[in-house]
């Protein structure tokens, strides 16, 4: 049985223009020990969807249905004491902005304390040691002098390091990563990937990794979701979908990556812009953006459907296999030949 | 930290000297001569006048004068004179004096320790009331945006900040004073007994019921500024990320809350509430003008009406120190309770 079972997720914000709906019939699961990635620009709803399953959505205008079943438990509509109880406990979470995710005014030893002490009936002494334990295994340099000190007396690269030795403290099944290395320079953003691959192995979570950067998903995931306004457009093992991508946006993404080794004066982009969610587009949503359009993408919704080379490889798109396979091969190609 | 105390010392020093220049240049500006209302006005006789500007030393330029009460505030006494290279009179330490008033010859550090509790009992109480409404509306609105308690402290808080506390004192005195008789219309209780020539009742059940009144007038504006202030923190610091890293953390909704909401939302609010008090111990003068109340105040409405200067200076004077005490430990507070603020 799969650890956390996601079926079918909708998330509804409403807002003063209209209904948002930023998560539409979204499913997927995630193995013990195992990492998924989510990766789509910012905005198509990737974030949402981890803070539906943790239940950390604003109640007061969001409607959420689906199923997240999470050992036996459907997570969406549990009761808030039920999903606390889950909450920094067999799941945790660790944010975006290493900056502004740490209270400024408590010291972090507090904080990690805090962390135990919410789900453990120990001493502070007891949840203290455990908290040392931790800083040292998030390479926390001089931990024991260190744990006393405020969130401003660290860098970012160290404040993730406390996120991640706060998420982990409680022995987690799984840890949703929201862009944990979005907001820090290459070099942090290296060490801390090593550093949640390092303890993966170690304390054996599985993961959930949020990102829009494909480097991170190659880098860490076993399996790839690529999100697109909303919905899924592809899904796949990482080396299925980075040898045989599927989706013209997912060619369209790795296209889109920069290399040191080619020397050109622009980046290559997507063309236009991502769909406002308020009115998305009718039938397919990329297509307005797709080089590849036909006309049953503008008026039908494509569902996602087992590839022909592999059933596991699902992808949402109109276009015949053998394009697919040929568009595919040229990306592929041209990577190979940049690559030299 | 020690350097920190010298400096601000110092520098409040410097600020001291300067009112109380700006208040001495003020009165001297202005035209009327504190001899002739000591003498009793226009029917003043010129033996009289004579008489009374050399003892008050209006004859003297004003920098004699600011000098002269300088040298009176100042806790060592200089030596007197100085004759054939041999002091007289060593300095020796003495009490700081705040001279005598021009009108009634009292001693002014008498009027002002009488009349400071007045005002400390009022501005003290005033802002327990104040912070109570304030934390408790400003709060419960800030998690109820838009419900119907929100919008009702929103009324109240435009009624707060627009009626002018006059008004507020005149229209609670007349209902809950005359019409309903619940609480007296105004005059002070001591909470300690009444001095015996004063003939008002005292102890602190009579300070306390004598005290209602103004506490509500004057908490009224403050607390709308304070509820619509706390509200304002309070929604900006939910909407924060370390609040969303305590809710993943599995904490309950009242701890973050309590821990980590309002310990960062409160901060500036305890800026505000010591410059606050410390402004209003210089003497609320309209509240305590209304409900008769013998603070700071009325002294100084008094004094200026009599040309009174030494008074009104002697008032200047607590409210300034009251002022420069009151920011300073608002600061050596704030570094305590926000551990991002050192003072150097």
């Amino acid at each position: 049985m799969a650890l956390l079972e996601v079926t079918d997720l909708r998330t509804s914000f409403h807002t003063e223009d209209g209904v948002v709906t930023a998560v539409d019939g979204v499913s997927f699961s995630i193995e013990k020990g195992q990492t998924l990635g989510i990766v789509g620009e910012s905005g198509c709803g990737k974030s949402v969807t981890c803070l539906t399953i943790m239940g950390l959505n604003p109640k007061r205008n969001t409607v959420s249905s689906g199923t997240a079943m999470w050992k036996g438990k459907n997570l969406i509509g549990a009761k808030p004491k039920e999903l606390r109880e889950i909450r920094g406990d067999e799941m945790s979470m660790i944010f975006q902005d290493p900056m502004t995710s740490l209270n400024p005014v408590h010291s972090i030893g507090k904080q990690l304390i805090e962390a135990v002490q919410l789900h453990r009936d120990v001493t502070t002494r007891v949840a203290r040691a455990r908290a040392l334990e931790l800083l040292k295994a998030v390479g926390i340099p001089r931990a024991e002098n260190r744990i006393d000190d405020y969130p401003h007396q660290f860098s970012g690269g160290m404040r993730q390091r406390v996120m991640i030795a706060m998420a982990l403290v409680n022995d987690p099944d799984l840890l949703i990563a929201d862009e944990p290395t979005t907001a820090l320079d290459v070099t942090t953003q290296a060490q801390i990937l090593n550093l949640m691959k390092r303890l993966q192995q170690e304390f054996g979570s599985a993961i959930l990794m949020i990102t829009h950067d494909l480097g991170v998903i190659a880098e860490t995931a076993d399996d790839v979701l690529v999100m697109y306004a909303a919905k899924v457009v592809e899904k796949a093992n990482v080396d299925d979908l980075f040898s045989r991508p599927q989706h013209p946006y997912t060619w369209g993404l790795m296209g889109s990556l920069p290399r040191l080794d080619a020397d050109v004066e622009r980046l290559t982009q997507i063309p236009g812009q991502p769909p406002s969610l308020l009115r998305p587009p009718s039938g397919c949503r990329f297509h307005p953006r797709c080089p590849y359009v036909m006309d049953v993408c503008k008026s039908k919704v494509p569902e996602l459907e087992p590839a022909q080379h592999d059933p596991k490889h699902e992808q949402a798109c109109f276009l015949d296999p053998q394009t697919k396979d040929r568009e595919a091969a040229k990306l592929l190609a041209a990577t190979m030949a940049e690559a030299g | 930290m020690f350097r920190y105390l010298v400096r601000r010392t110092l520098w409040a020093i410097v600020l001291f000297l300067v009112i109380m220049f700006v208040t001495f240049v003020i009165f001297f500006m202005a035209p009327n001569n504190p001899a002739r209302a000591v003498c009793g006005g226009d029917q003043a006789r010129p033996e009289c006048l004579v008489l009374a500007t050399e003892k008050l030393g209006l004859d003297k330029p004003i920098y004699i004068q600011y000098s002269r009460f300088i040298g009176r505030l100042l806790p060592v006494s200089r030596p007197v004179s100085f004759q054939g290279g041999v002091h007289l009179r060593q300095p020796h330490f003495k009490t700081p004096s705040l001279g005598t008033a021009f009108a009634t010859s009292e001693e002014l550090n008498q009027t002002i320790i009488k009349a400071a509790p007045v005002t400390a009992s009022l501005v003290i109480g005033g802002a327990v009331l104040w912070m109570l409404i304030g934390l408790t509306v400003g709060i419960f609105s800030a998690l109820k945006p838009r419900s119907l308690l929100d919008r009702g402290a929103m009324v109240f808080v435009l009624i707060g900040v627009s009626a002018h506390p006059v008004w507020i004192g005149l229209i609670l005195s007349y209902f809950f004073g005359v019409k309903w008789d619940i609480t007296p219309i105004a005059n002070y209780s001591y909470f300690f007994g009444a001095p015996a020539d004063s003939g008002l009742p005292g102890g602190p059940w009579q300070w306390f019921y004598h005290m209602i009144l103004p506490w509500c007038t004057f908490a009224l504006l403050f607390s709308a500024l304070y509820v619509r202030m706390i509200r304002a923190n309070v929604m900006e610091t939910l909407n924060e990320d370390f609040v969303r890293t305590a809710r993943a953390k599995g904490a309950p909704e009242r701890r973050v809350l309590i821990s980590h909401v309002l310990r960062n939302a409160l901060l500036p609010v305890v800026t505000m509430l010591g410059m606050d008090i410390g402004v209003a111990l210089g003497g609320a003068i309209f509240t305590e003008g209304i409900f008769q109340l013998p603070g700071l105040g009325r002294t100084a409405i008094l004094a200026i009406n009599n040309q009174d200067l030494a008074t009104v200076q002697a008032v200047v004077v607590f409210a300034t120190v009251a002022i420069l005490i009151f920011n300073l430990v608002v600061d050596l507070l704030y570094a305590w309770i926000d551990p991002r603020i050192r003072l150097t």
